[in-house]
């Protein structure tokens, strides 16, 4: 098991420092920096001279030992954008993202599961057939189109049709920002007051979709898979009720992989929130890689790559660790493999 | 059980509907200032973000007219030396005196090396106080125009800066971030109170301003929140959750008029969008002519100018918020006459024409650099440019990028045909002389931005001459001669004016600045 790890964490390693390096090379496209840092009055050799300060001037494998010999020390430099460490910036940004992915994956959850089982259960109903082209609408619709829907339905049309059925104006939901937050020592959190609770319920709603219909159709063909084998059978034969039999045996048996890829799929939603958090103006990371990547701000687009690449270097070293775990066959065929390979 | 949750949290926003305190005005752009360091950053959003906290000597009124602030009055005493005569009773907002020892700081402060303003001021070689309400301000040589510079100067407190080791601009040779990135404390109509970069920023009224009488009716609190995505941003101004929109998508604006609750202010900004040409190469780097450079010869600038149908550009990809222009320089800008802004005639037949005269009958193909993220609508302009050329031949390949990758590639001379901008902070036509047409020279700092080769010896006698002139009548000729010279040789084929558009609660009053730098001091809201 040891061996296992070890050589696991080793491939991790390699995998992030490509990933790294792949960025280094990149960011020679996305422009210069020194163009936005200056006015336009700063003379050529002002702008040189900064070059050359920042480093751009070197090659790429210099700036990437550089960018790798600090960032082991924890150091990931200055922003160019907003002349603050970069480590001050993604800690302060990483709360409303953190909690924006929390809540989605809740939300997908939570109207996921039941609508899958609803769905498996009643499989001719017309509602389940409602169900599922809704849930084909959120496999195919692209996030920013639910979220520019969503603002214009419920924070902008809103205010002429909310009086109209009788609620008031103020029931409508903002359409950017995070409201009023609290700080709790570092973590800045939006989920204690009335207004963060308000503004983040159509953010999380528009990342959630796309998991919530994913969770959706992998429960109802779970269950309806589980609904057909044999015990499920021997269950009723013994003559418990439908609802022992449809949630104590069967939606149990279904959870496991779901759990599994809501697992993985937290990285995608990390990586999905830069559009929502765009289309919401939310303050959180991916918005903060966005603006970088528009102002060539090296520092942070690095700082971030390496970041979420870790995430989800993280996500499979655990879900590998997870499954020797569970799974009995995977230690014992390398084990075998090991004495067969001397 | 989750219904009971969606229940619950409606309850719980029922109750809560967000009452509006009085007073205060949200507004909301597209970018957020950079810092709030007023000598670190020459750029927009920066600006309009400081000038809140802190003063200028003189500053710009609503018609962009230089109004006292700081300085009460201003005169030259010496052809090389200017008085300022200060304000008298000015209060810092922490309570301290302003004194004539604060500018003498602030003016070395602008100069330091890690400054943005350097260029502004870069006549300046001293500034000294006489007594506590006169400053003198010696230039290298006379500079006639030094008060429009100082109206970018922004005076910080000697003593504040001091104690919090903010003596220099902020520089990215430092470690940590300095204080003064995220505090900011000066003689302003504000004060900061909460300073959240790229989420919200919020100031309050400064209780000691010196202004207080002469603008008694300015919000008491002013909200920014940046909202980077245009429609989310026509999203929060139609739904009330702000109160001011400083840049409105242009196809938008339309939506907005007709929104009960909405108005909008419209001018021209000063900031004219042209077409730069390499006429200085002996061939051109991306065009399929070689051993010579079409470009050098007047009668294919003249054809190209004539073939662009500005009308058509205006109303069809500028939506009318554009004025077709015959000159780099807009309206306001001292030195700016209608008559040299009229365009040549739109006539294809006369272009097709001298094409002809000038040996390109059937035309030839060049690369046209445009950026896709700096001006309204840029992208779309040059790919009407493109249609429109391609009718005397001229095979258009249409190049759009990033302004990152735009600007650092035109400063690289590594352009044969670009689109550029040109705003001019000074409102002075020196200033459009010396960056777009002097003779590219690093040694000297003039014709930073002359990415055409162009150089022509009576315009840079004329620019430095125009300089040091102190006679304001000679001085006039002078700019007038040179914008006679530089629109017969045609190194620009100019386009339109932008004109800006702010959006707006009807609760607000506020006039709108050509700058396209809103100060709220002059604002109002019910």
């Amino acid at each position: 098991m040891l061996a296992f790890i070890v050589s696991r964490l080793l491939q991790s390693l390699a995998v992030m420092l490509a990933v790294s390096f792949l960025c280094f090379v990149l960011f020679n496209f996305v422009g210069d920096p020194v163009n936005n840092m200056v006015g336009q009055e700063a003379s050529a050799s002002d702008r040189e001279e900064m070059r050359r300060d920042l480093g751009l001037e070197d090659s790429v494998a210099v700036q990437f030992a550089r960018f790798l010999g600090n960032a082991v020390t924890g150091n990931f430099g200055k922003s160019y954008r907003l002349a603050r460490p970069v480590s001050d910036l993604i800690v302060e940004r990483m709360p409303a993202t953190l909690e924006l992915v929390a809540v989605a994956a809740l939300l997908a959850l939570s109207m996921g599961i039941p609508l899958g089982v609803l769905t498996a259960l009643r499989r001719h109903s017309v509602d389940s057939g409602a169900i599922m082209t809704f849930s084909l609408a959120g496999v195919a619709m692209p996030t920013f189109v639910i979220g520019i829907l969503l603002i214009y339905v419920f924070s902008v049309e809103c205010i002429s049709w909310a009086p109209a059925i009788g609620l008031p104006a103020g029931w409508c939901f903002p359409s950017f920002g995070r409201g009023e937050t609290v700080k709790l020592g570092w973590w800045n959190t939006g989920l204690l007051t009335a207004s963060g609770l308000k503004a983040i319920v159509l953010p999380a709603f528009t990342l959630s979709l796309f998991q919530m219909t994913l969770v959706l159709r992998l429960v109802r063909s779970q269950m309806l898979e589980v609904l057909r084998t044999d015990y499920i059978k021997f269950a009723r034969a013994r003559g418990l009720t439908d609802r022992a039999v449809h949630f104590r045996h069967a939606l149990k048996n279904t959870l496991l992989p779901v759990i599994t890829v809501i697992g993985i799929q937290i990285g995608g939603l990390i990586a999905f929130s830069i559009i929502t958090e765009t289309v919401f103006q939310w303050p959180g990371m991916g918005q903060l890689f966005i603006q970088s990547v528009q102002f060539a701000d090296i520092p942070v687009m690095a700082a971030y790559l390496v970041m979420v690449s870790f995430i989800f270097v993280a996500i499979n070293f655990f879900v590998d660790l997870l499954y020797a775990t569970i799974d009995p066959r995977l230690r014992l065929d390398r084990a075998q493999l090991g004495t067969a390979g001397g | 059980m989750f219904v009971a949750r969606i229940a619950a949290l409606t309850v719980a926003t029922l109750c809560l509907a967000s009452a509006v305190e009085a007073k205060t005005l949200r507004w909301a752009s597209q970018g957020d200032a950079l810092t709030m360091d007023p000598h670190s950053q020459n750029e927009g959003p920066t600006t309009a973000m400081n000038q809140h906290i802190y003063d200028p000597l003189i500053q710009r009124d609503p018609k962009l007219a230089k109004v006292p602030n700081l300085a009460l009055s201003w005169k030259p005493i010496a052809p090389d030396t200017w008085e300022f005569k200060l304000r008298p009773d000015v209060k810092f907002s922490d309570g301290t005196p302003f004194t004539a020892d604060d500018v003498v700081f602030s003016y070395n402060r602008a100069l330091a090396p890690t400054s943005d303003f350097r260029a502004y001021i870069s006549s300046v070689k001293e500034v000294k106080a006489i007594d506590p309400l006169t400053v003198h301000i010696i230039t290298n040589g006379p500079n006639p125009i030094l008060p429009d510079y100082t109206t970018s100067i922004m005076i910080m407190s000697k003593a504040w800066a001091e104690k919090n080791n903010v003596t220099k601009p902020q520089s990215y040779k430092d470690k940590e971030e300095t204080f003064a990135v995220r505090n900011a404390m000066g003689t302003g109509p504000y004060m900061v109170k909460q300073r959240d970069p790229d989420v919200r920023t919020v100031m309050t009224k400064n209780p000691t301003y010196w202004g207080a009488k002469q603008f008694p009716d300015y919000p008491d609190e002013l909200v920014y929140t940046p909202v980077k995505e245009p429609s989310t941003r026509v999203a929060a101004l139609i739904s009330g959750q702000v109160d001011f929109v400083l840049d409105a998508p242009l196809q938008d604006v339309a939506r907005i008029k007709q929104t009960a609750g909405l108005k909008t202010e419209e001018t021209a900004q000063v900031r004219s969008i042209f077409l730069g040409l390499d006429m200085g190469s002996a061939e051109l780097k991306y065009s399929d002519v070689k051993g010579k450079n079409p470009f050098a010869d007047k009668r294919v600038r003249q054809a190209m100018y004539q073939a662009i149908d500005m009308n058509a550009i205006k109303t069809k990809v500028m939506r009318n918020f554009a004025a077709p222009a015959g000159l780099v320089t807009s309206p306001g800008v001292h030195g700016y006459t209608p008559a040299l802004d009229e365009r040549q005639k739109f006539d294809v037949a006369a272009a097709k024409k001298l094409m002809a005269d000038a040996g390109y009958p059937n035309g030839f193909g060049v690369t046209l650099d445009c950026p896709n993220d700096r001006y309204n609508n840029d992208e779309q302009i040059c790919q009407a440019v493109a249609g429109m050329l391609a009718q005397i031949g001229i095979k258009v390949d249409l190049q759009a990028r990033s302004k990152t990758l735009h600007f650092p590639k035109l400063q690289k001379k590594d352009s044969s045909f670009f689109l550029l901008g040109w705003g001019v902070p000074t409102l002075d036509s020196h200033y459009v002389f010396t960056f777009l047409y002097q003779t590219s020279d690093a040694a000297k700092k003039v014709g930073s931005w002359n990415f055409t080769g162009y150089s022509n010896a009576k315009l840079d006698e004329l620019s430095d001459a125009m300089l040091k002139e102190v006679d304001q009548a000679k001085r006039d000729k002078m700019v007038a001669d040179a914008w006679a010279t530089v629109v017969a040789d045609m190194p620009y084929l100019p386009l339109h004016h932008q004109l800006i558009v702010w959006a707006m609660s009807d609760k607000v009053t506020m006039p709108i600045f050509a700058n396209d730098t809103p100060n709220f001091k002059y604002s109002k809201i019910k």
